[in-house]
């Protein structure tokens, strides 16, 4: 019964491990394939030829790289000049309707977006902001902001208030208080933030479809038009470059999400 | 909450509103005024200026397959993704065997943060009818060479959905669970219980809310996802989303996408409706 059960529960847990890695490994096989016709079951020749057409300095796939960082890195400093005011407010302020404050900005996860942001490019092309970095960072900072304002109200929550009363009663002014207690000790809170911000705008997908066509074409959307193009190989290698950060958050978020800043998360 | 007595806050209540205020602005102008827009102009006849239902009659002589497909494979994903989730964090909390019981804890996490796009094309290759999926059933015997066939379709979608949103709901579920009384599945264990009768009597029925939030908001989610259609699926029935890019990058046809928008809002608060009617039901407090 017993020896039943231990090989039940390991035929299940290989089964699981099949569904979740079977796919990587296919995208993994993919990615250095050189030649791979229909019906092999495994591609005739390996290379990295397409490696190199990928990371080719002035070839598609390197501008898009650069262009999702650079769209990345302006969407974590967007998203923190309003979310650390935000949860600071939200966090350690004196806010009428704090639940409702904290309610509103959870109301984007509340509405499937692809509707809001087909009109949100019409509203930016009004403006001239589509197919501009400003407006494919507008569209990924609004993505991210219910993440970066609750963490950031969660890790000024957990500040240890003893600690700025003993920086204030020795005389120290407001401001001196929360540079160099208050924000020291919510960094690492804010830095899962703004690494969360940043993995969402590196995989933003739909926005960017939308927002910033034609002109600005990220990692997701070269994805996208290599794959619908047939071309797996550069499919698979972008797919790779996209996955390496997110199993590496996935893998280390508890490290840079302390269960003490967790816990205040959304209270 | 956090009141304190003597030293009430360290910003004052007008000091905390202009703070707060940029993030409301930007919400304000980038989520409510497109929201609003989305609301009003699916009422909006662009060709005679005029107001009306017209949007929908054409949305609906035009999509209704895709509505109902929409609203089968959503409900289908949250569905399996329901019950998967329980069953990892399930196993989590009651589990005995302490190899599986790691494993299980370092598997079952790794899509978590792998986005759509990237599942989409990890499944193009590997549910294809030559991928790796089918080449390894056929190597071992499993199927026949001609019984394979290709998973890109509604099934292919359903894959994804679920692969992907699992982790999350599950690593929600596990986590509500792993902070119940355990003195009350102790009580039931003594006396006799099997585990899963104490999973479905006993934890399941406490970690409830936490599971039906992660449901709904994977639900929004999976609504949402345009890449994922367009990728596994290039035939008739198919989702909105792809409908509703393919009316605005065809036809520049605002009106028809925000009226297929607005089925989708509507889909949408039909779920948080029926949540919320549950919740009082039960005399308990919704999320």
């Amino acid at each position: 019964m017993n020896l039943l059960r231990t090989c039940l529960t390991g035929a299940l847990l290989a089964l699981l491990a099949f569904a979740i890695f079977g796919p990587i490994t296919n995208m993994l096989v993919w990615s250095v394939a050189e030649t791979w016709y229909y019906p092999a079951k495994l591609p005739q020749s390996y290379g990295f030829s397409f490696w190199e057409r990928v990371f080719r300095p002035q070839g598609n796939a390197m501008e898009s790289l650069v262009n999702s960082v650079v769209i990345a890195v302006l969407t974590v400093i967007a998203s923190l000049a309003v979310a650390i005011p935000a949860g600071l407010a939200l966090g350690r302020g004196s806010l009428p309707w704090r639940s409702l404050f904290l309610l509103i900005f959870l109301l984007p996860q509340a509405f499937p977006s692809i509707a809001v942001h087909m009109n949100i490019a019409r509203i930016f092309y009004g403006f001239g902001l589509n197919g501009t970095f400003l407006g494919v960072v507008l569209v990924h900072t609004i993505q991210g902001l219910v993440f970066s304002v609750w963490i950031a109200t969660a890790a000024f929550s957990a500040v240890d208030r003893e600690l700025e009363e003993a920086a204030a009663n020795m005389g120290a002014s407001p401001f001196t208080v929360f540079r160099s207690v208050t924000l020291p000790l919510a960094l690492p809170g804010l830095m899962a933030s703004a690494i969360f911000v940043f993995l969402i705008s590196l995989d933003e997908f739909t926005g960017t479809f939308f927002v910033g066509v034609p002109d600005i074409t990220t990692m997701p959307l070269l994805l996208f038009t290599a794959s619908m193009e047939g071309n797996y190989q550069i499919a698979s290698i972008t797919a790779l470059i996209l996955l390496v950060p997110s199993v590496g958050f996935m893998l280390f978020i508890e490290r840079f999400l302390k269960s003490d800043v967790l816990a205040k998360l959304g209270s | 909450m956090y009141a304190c007595k003597k030293d009430p806050h360290m910003l004052s209540r007008r000091a905390s509103l202009y703070l707060v205020a940029p993030a409301i602005l930007l919400l304000g102008l980038l989520f409510l005024y497109p929201l609003g827009f989305s609301l009003l102009w699916s009422f909006r006849d662009e060709e005679t200026g005029g107001w009306g239902l017209q949007n929908f009659i054409k949305a609906f002589s035009l999509y209704s397959n895709d509505i109902l497909f929409t609203l089968i494979i959503v409900t289908l994903s949250t569905t399996v993704i329901g019950l998967l989730s329980v069953a990892i964090g399930g196993y989590l909390t009651l589990g005995e065997n302490r190899v599986a019981l790691a494993l299980l804890r370092w598997l079952y996490r790794w899509p978590l943060f792998i986005p759509f796009v990237v599942a989409a094309q990890l499944m193009r290759t590997f549910l294809a009818k030559n991928g790796m999926m089918n080449n390894i059933f056929v190597s071992t015997g499993l199927l026949e060479p001609l019984q394979a066939a290709s998973f890109l379709d509604w099934r292919g979608i359903v894959i994804t959905f679920v692969w992907k949103q699992t982790p999350f709901v599950a690593l929600l579920v596990a986590g509500a669970m792993a902070s119940l009384d355990r003195s009350t599945i102790e009580a039931a264990r003594n006396l006799g219980a099997g585990r899963l009768r104490i999973l479905v009597g006993i934890v399941v029925p406490q970690v409830g809310t936490t599971l039906v939030v992660g449901l709904i908001l994977s639900y929004v989610v999976m609504m949402s996802v345009l890449s994922v259609p367009l990728m596994l699926n290039a035939q008739t029935p198919t989702m909105m989303t792809v409908d509703m890019a393919w009316r605005i990058n065809a036809y520049s046809d605002y009106g028809v996408a925000n009226a297929l928008g607005f089925v989708s809002y509507a889909m949408t608060a039909v779920i948080a409706w029926f949540y919320l009617r549950q919740g009082v039901r039960e005399g308990g407090k919704p999320a």
